[in-house]
């Protein structure tokens, strides 16, 4: 059983030395905000630990740089992967609700949502396109481009009938909505279908 | 019911008037031994208490190892989806930094929990940082209020804190773990609960044997204005420029909704993690402490059998001579 039991543990290896930053390597600024709240915390319940914050959970970003760098950082995170974590990229297209938004190094800070369509990944000679739900981003002055999506996928696993189906289904239930809350609904329906639509033949 | 009472009573005092003379008990210090009598004179002490007990704790090492091998599987499945989920707050901290010492008037702490016991003690901590963070923002003009995600904080929490409970959310875990199913709750507290700041309190998974009670601070878009203008941590996000035709109310209002999400879908699947991991280790320890007391069971059982075996012997080797002269 016990050695069982290591053979899980070794199986796992210990995540603190991936997540957790050492306290000394935080940038001062965020030690003060954790160091405000142990203070606070200790002074008020002396007993128990003070919880942690995702600030001890971070890496640091690392600060705006006084020329543009060559590169984008590009982080494209969905709940239930990273797609991309921090890769060097040359530029990203992102379909922000304006329509579609490129983005290169020195690129300015910048807070964008996102409505449904394509993401296309520039790297040297090769592009990734995915078709993204909705989300944002987020560009930070520092050449750092962080990706939220909901649901991101290849656009070759695209079924176009399905696609063509269900903007049919949608448009038609667009028109025999009565309630605002199922206008609503058949509306995003209708827009990601037809933002598929023209992923697909686009 | 009277007649029960007396019926207990009755088999309570009926070893001591018992028609046979009482002769000397001879019991081990540890475990309990009776005196029987067989045909006329045999003596012999009997081992079925301590037998009865032995089966009973290896039963319990039985059930406790399989628990434990169940925790290890659903842990191995929740681990890899928590990983992958970790990239997902860090985007949020990244831009709108981590406040938790911020100063509101309206806070909400969302505790979460399990729904099972058997856990070790991950949830009598979660409650105990939640007690801790209503007693850090107290004050004047300032209220904390609770929302319970799990059966086992609202036990801990509805016998003192009743009347501060907004909202509670149970059998989260009856389905597999997803965004959707998240995403749903977290848009039912978001409607029905005011707030300026919210604290989520869960424990983070750290490895199989550690974890670490957290606590996320995810402020509402006012807060954030308001944070913003006053400097400090957050006095760059003036810089961003919004893109699009929202105004910037708008924009924050998506992005604190959105976050809120995010970091709750995270919060549950880390203390899914670590529920089974503590699971994990309360079931290994409580077969290990089973163990050693069969072990010591089993040096009674033994003893307690020599010595009715040497009683025996000595009995009849005592008649043998008598006889002998």
């Amino acid at each position: 059983m016990l050695r069982q039991a290591s053979r899980l543990l070794a199986h796992r290896p210990i995540l603190a030395a991936r997540t957790r930053a050492f306290s000394t390597d935080l940038p001062a600024s965020e030690q003060t905000a954790d160091a405000t709240f142990a203070e606070a915390w200790n002074k008020v319940i002396p007993n128990i630990d003070p919880p942690k914050t995702p600030l001890s959970f971070m890496q640091p970003r690392p600060p705006a740089p006084s020329s543009i760098p060559s590169k984008l950082t590009v982080n494209f995170v969905l709940p239930y992967a990273s797609e991309l974590a921090t890769k060097e990229v040359d530029m990203v297209i992102v379909p922000a609700t304006t329509g579609q938004m490129g983005v290169l190094p020195g690129h300015v800070a910048t807070i964008a949502e996102l409505k449904p369509g394509v993401l296309s990944v520039h790297e040297g000679n090769e592009v990734t396109k995915y078709f993204v739900s909705s989300g944002f981003v987020f560009i930070h002055a520092n050449s750092f481009a962080d990706i939220i999506a909901v649901v991101a996928v290849p656009l070759d696993q695209l079924d176009a009938n399905l696609v063509q189906k269900g903007l049919t289904e949608f448009t038609s239930k667009l028109s025999s909505a009565t309630t605002d809350l199922e206008k609503a609904e058949a509306q995003i329906g209708v827009d990601v279908h037809s933002a598929l639509n023209s992923s697909l033949t686009g | 019911m009277a007649m029960a009472a007396l019926r207990r009573e009755g088999r309570r005092f009926a070893p001591l008037i018992s028609p046979r003379p009482i002769t000397a008990v001879r019991s081990s210090p540890i475990a309990p031994t009776y005196e029987d009598e067989g045909p006329i004179g045999v003596r012999y002490i009997s081992t079925q208490v301590v037998r009865n007990r032995m089966k009973s704790v290896k039963n319990i090492q039985k059930i406790t190892k399989a628990m434990k091998m169940v925790a290890a599987s659903k842990l191995r499945a929740v681990q890899t989806k928590t990983e992958n989920s970790r990239g997902l707050w860090q985007p949020f901290t990244a831009l709108l930094g981590d406040l938790p010492s911020v100063d509101v008037k309206k806070s909400v702490v969302v505790t979460i929990s399990s729904d099972k016991g058997l856990c070790g003690g991950i949830n009598s901590t979660a409650v105990k940082i939640s007690k801790g963070i209503r007693k850090l923002n107290s004050g004047p003009e300032k209220e904390t209020k609770y929302v319970v995600l799990g059966e086992k904080a609202k036990a801990q929490l509805i016998r003192d804190s009743k009347k501060d409970i907004e909202l509670i959310i149970t059998e989260l875990q009856k389905n597999p773990l997803n965004y959707t199913q998240v995403s749903v709750l977290a848009d039912e507290i978001l409607k029905n609960v005011e707030f300026d700041a919210l604290r989520i309190v869960f424990n983070k998974f750290q490895s199989v044997v550690s974890f670490l009670p957290t606590v996320s601070t995810v402020l509402s878009p006012e807060i954030v204005e308001r944070e913003a203008e006053s400097g400090g941590k957050l006095g760059d996000l003036d810089n961003y420029e919004i893109e699009g035709g929202e105004t910037k109310g708008e924009i924050l209002q998506n992005l604190v909704e959105f976050q809120f999400s995010c970091v709750m879908f995270n919060a549950v699947l880390e203390n899914a993690c670590s529920e089974q991991g503590a699971r994990m280790s309360a079931m290994d320890s409580s077969s290990r402490n089973a163990g050693d007391m069969l072990d010591r069971l089993t040096l009674t059982y033994n003893r307690t059998r020599q010595a009715s075996i040497t009683t025996e012997l000595i009995e009849i080797i005592s008649g043998a001579s008598a006889l002998e002269g």
